[in-house]
């Protein structure tokens, strides 16, 4: 059992995109707040702060997870993926993102980050989807720049894009 | 916003919980999923003094298949039951439920139990509570108690649980050679719903279960009904759940799809 104080800061140690990182909260610290003013990861946004926009998405072990909803002191010894680490590299983007780029994906970008997260998520496990499903998956986010329309096509993109490029690998 | 000040205790036992929840009663929460507490800490609309972590407690993550029920633990996660190989054939109803309680966002950390313990009366979790007949397993450092479903939701957002105790599990009915239907009309999907339905044929006739009607989920049995009295049955407990206009519909729209749902399901479950 361990108990944290309501007004002194205690150690959170996570693993942010596979990088072993430590910040101090205090019990009442949101993930979303450790993560952009403690680590400084801000390319997760905060919205409306109460788990109804999306923007704030993140992966938790595994788990898409609103980091609004969440608090840091839950996620001590945890992985925690954010959108900083779709790229493959600082100066290129990954396929989904790429996939936003060509269509359009976004606009103003704040729902952006928590999409990306939610589609990368969930085309690792589901590589064929339909259009009713990610129209399913997109329920969890607003976005209210793009309309949805090229956002879905992006993501039907990306996962033909990926299933291929997988193919290609393994007759390799 | 964010959330007032609270201390936060990650427990690892059951035992730590409960001597929490003794200290510090009512100024405590219990915090599983965090899908409605943290909402609720976030608008200020709670202010606990403690917040006890139950989701590092490994025997309360189990589902366990009995020979007549199925018991659900409080860190089960709504994303684990959906998950779980043998839910479309032990608990059909909650099969068909489950993929409407928000979005799969929310239900990869939320919990079935933390959904019941917060009690929206347009929650799908607490309607299949109900309309199943299942039971809560509450337990304090003094004792434990089973509640039976329509005694444990107390009205909106309340329940039987005393300050003490924790939402240890839930344990639902597997009913064998019944029928389940289940439908809900949201504005979109994955909101809350404006009226959900669930229908089971009984031994006897016909169940038929309402949320976001009342202040609370409320199941009516019938013995087998012909023709027009569906409708006439239908009407009165359409009007005996005390419908209110509010921002997301009126109450005669809620009455129309108590009605229109109603007959709907009770004509699957009969077929």
């Amino acid at each position: 059992m361990s108990r944290f104080k309501s007004d002194a800061r205690h150690p959170i140690h996570v693993s942010l995109n596979g990088e072993p990182v430590a910040g101090e909260a205090e019990p009442r610290t949101l993930l979303s707040d450790f993560l952009r003013h403690r680590l400084g990861a801000t390319g997760t946004h905060v919205g409306c702060e109460h788990g109804v926009c999306g923007a704030c998405t993140v992966v938790v072990d595994g788990m898409l997870t609103r980091s609004c909803l969440t608090l840091a002191a839950q996620v001590d010894g945890c992985e925690i993926r954010t959108v900083e680490g779709l790229a493959p590299a600082a100066d290129r983007l990954g396929v989904l993102q790429q996939a936003f780029r060509r269509h359009h994906a976004l606009q103003c970008g704040f729902c952006t980050a928590g999409i990306l997260m939610s589609l990368d998520h969930y085309l690792a496990r589901n590589p064929a989807p339909t259009e009713a499903e990610i129209r399913d998956l997109l329920s969890g986010h607003l976005c209210r720049c793009t309309g949805y329309t090229p956002i879905i096509q992006a993501a039907l993109e990306a996962a033909a894009q990926l299933a291929s490029s997988k193919k290609e690998t393994s007759d390799a | 916003m964010k959330p007032p000040a609270f201390d936060y205790l990650r427990a690892e036992t059951v035992g730590e919980v409960l001597d929490g929840l003794a200290q510090q009663g009512g100024d405590a929460r219990v915090l599983a999923g965090g899908q409605s507490l943290m909402a609720m800490l976030n608008m200020r609309l709670a202010k606990p003094k403690l917040l006890i972590d139950i989701m590092r407690i490994p025997e309360l993550r189990k589902i366990e298949r009995k020979t007549d029920a199925v018991v659900i633990g409080a860190g089960v996660r709504q994303a684990d039951l959906l998950a779980w190989p043998d839910l479309a054939e032990a608990l059909p109803l909650v099969a068909l439920a489950l993929p409407c309680v928000g979005h799969m966002q929310t239900r990869s950390r939320g919990t079935i139990c933390g959904s019941l313990a917060h009690a929206d009366p347009s929650a799908e979790m607490p309607l299949a509570l109900v309309a199943l007949g299942g039971e809560v397993l509450l337990r304090s450092a003094r004792r434990r108690r089973r509640v039976a479903a329509k005694d444990f939701f107390a009205g909106m957002m309340l329940t039987a649980r005393s300050d003490d105790e924790l939402i240890e599990g839930i344990s639902l009915p597997v009913i064998n050679g019944s029928r389940f239907a289940f439908r809900e009309v949201a504005r979109r999907h994955g909101d809350f719903a404006i009226v959900a339905c669930a229908a089971t044929k009984t031994p006897s006739g016909v169940r038929l279960a309402v949320g976001g009607v009342a202040d609370v989920p409320t199941a009516r049995d019938w013995p087998r009904l012909e023709g027009s009295a569906v409708d006439d049955a239908l009407n009165a407990f359409a009007y005996e759940l005390g419908a209110r206009d509010d921002v997301h519909a009126t109450a005669r729209y809620r009455r129309d799809l108590v009605r229109m749902i109603g007959r709907d399901l009770i004509g699957e479950v009969l077929r």
